[in-house]
């Protein structure tokens, strides 16, 4: 999956979870400030991201993921590995 | 010091007849069933028949909104946001006329939100800890409907979640009058909900002998007073009634439905499920409502009976009627809902309250369907069409009646 892929995927899931239009879902916004998602919505989001995308994401790890770039970068890291 | 009044000036319900009060009023003044065959889902069980909500809620709902809540926190948010916007009070509390700690919300539940405790039990068991939802607890929580409602609308006095089995919704009525008798609020949203038509529910009700196991024509089945019934039939929706102290529905022009005259609680202290035979804490409710409502057997002119549809239930409100109200009993409308709806357990007092406001309101009692022939035990009038209620000052009771012993009677009547 190309960064455009997965974001695209992710942009799906905080749609879903959240009601964000996908395409506001970009690499630069913050999931909580610009994106207004909150703590246990994104928890939601987590849980989706880690079976569609076969990766795990830690308790700890979420608070880095500040960003839809920080995710997407994540995901890409631990995919690959 | 005079009592506070306490008066209805908005409806709410979605149920098994309709979306919203008029045609759920329609439905009942139609003597339409709401029954019907449940398809797949009840495959293999005892039962298959169910009085499903009418609309589905998440038709109505905001898609987002509606995935954070259980299908009786959505049935609940849909009744209440009409009764909300029939009240007329939401300027109010827009300007700040209406400050959220003036303004309260009692809505009960009789089971809780147990589809999502159930789908999340399954999620746990096919893929494991990690998926469970993490806002599974406040999807599933008891008083999830009232927090709901709370959040949406503002309120911010007491948020009650009464819980007394199928006596919980109107309990919630009588719970919300007494905050605002106290003082402690001006305003507040009553009600109750259910969505337990599940296939664990199912079995456990049909287990218990409860749910009657008629496998003919599904909008038959629910017979309350009649001699061919044999339990009752699952429904699921919800009623929501704005209650307001007198002064306050007055200081705004507000349109009053009918006055909360009195409430009644008891218990029976009998059997966990069996109501006592002789209808004796169901009697001291009525007797209690009545006291409280300061009218006289003959004011009675219409009840909303609990009648489920189960061969004893029925013949011990009868009794209970004419122990409390003697030769009245005879004289006045009985009308069974649930020979349309099904039973909405927790929801089912509130459904069944917004219908006697209903009653009151437009001086019409609705039909009983499926009353073939009425059990001879069965002393009352019990409507079989559509029936006029007298004019000049009259009062109507709803009963509920649940698992556990507990009773409520509620005593409403006209305003002029």
């Amino acid at each position: 999956m190309s960064t455009e892929e997965i974001r695209a995927a992710l942009a799906d899931i905080v749609n879903e979870v959240a009601g964000i239009p996908a395409d506001s879902v970009q690499l630069d916004k913050s999931f909580s400030e610009d994106l207004d998602v909150d703590s246990l919505s994104m928890v939601e989001v987590v849980v989706e991201a880690e079976e569609k995308f076969g990766v795990t994401i830690p308790d700890d790890e979420v608070k880095n993921l500040k960003t839809v770039g920080d995710a997407v970068a994540y995901i890409e890291r631990n995919r690959a590995a | 010091m005079s009592r506070t009044r306490v008066v209805v000036t908005g409806l709410g319900t979605t149920s098994p007849l309709g979306g919203d009060v008029a045609s759920t009023w329609e439905g009942l003044l139609a003597g339409r069933s709401g029954v019907r065959h449940l398809g797949d889902v009840a495959e293999g069980l005892p039962v298959t028949i169910g009085g499903t909500a009418a609309v589905d809620p998440t038709e109505v709902l905001d898609r987002v909104v509606a995935r954070r809540l259980d299908r009786s926190s959505q049935l609940a948010l849909v009744a209440a946001l009409e009764a909300w916007a029939d009240s007329g009070l939401e300027a109010a509390t827009e300007s700040g006329d209406l400050p959220g700690e003036r303004f309260g919300v009692a809505f009960a539940s009789g089971i809780g939100g147990v589809q999502t405790l159930l789908s999340n039990h399954e999620v746990l068991l096919e893929k494991g800890p990690r998926r469970v939802s993490p806002i599974a607890v406040p999807m599933l929580m008891a008083n999830a409907p009232a927090a709901t409602i709370s959040l949406k609308l503002g309120a911010r006095g007491p948020v009650n979640t009464p819980v007394s089995a199928c006596a919980s919704g109107n309990e919630a009525i009588s719970l919300a009058a007494d905050q605002i008798r106290l003082g402690r609020v001006d305003v507040a949203i009553a009600g109750g909900t259910e969505a337990a038509i599940h296939p664990l529910p199912i079995a456990a009700f049909a287990n218990m002998m409860a749910l009657s196991k008629n496998d003919g024509d599904p909008t038959t089945v629910s017979r309350p007073f009649d001699t061919g019934r044999d339990g009752f039939v699952l429904g699921e929706g919800a009623g929501a009634l704005v209650l307001e102290s007198y002064e306050h529905a007055k200081a705004r022009g507000a349109t009053i439905y009918a006055e909360v005259l009195g409430t009644g609680i008891t218990a029976d202290a009998h059997d966990i499920a069996q109501p006592d035979p002789e209808g004796r804490g169901g009697a001291r409710a009525i007797r209690l409502a009545v006291q409280d409502a300061g009218v006289s057997p003959a004011d009675i002119a219409h009840v909303n009976a609990h009648a489920t549809s189960t061969p004893q239930g029925d013949v011990a409100e009868s009794l209970m009627l004419h122990a409390v109200l003697g030769s009245a009993a005879s004289d006045l409308v009985v009308s069974a809902t649930k020979s349309m709806t099904g039973h909405l357990l927790g929801g089912a007092g509130a459904l069944e309250g917004v219908a006697t406001v209903l009653a009151l309101h437009h001086r019409t009692a609705p039909p009983t369907i499926n009353l073939d022939e009425q059990d001879p035990r069965v002393e009352l009038d019990v409507a079989t069409k559509v029936r006029d209620l007298p004019i000049g000052q009259i009062a109507a009771l709803n009963n509920s009646f649940g698992f556990g012993g507990a009773n409520v009677a509620v005593v409403f009547g006209t305003v002029d």
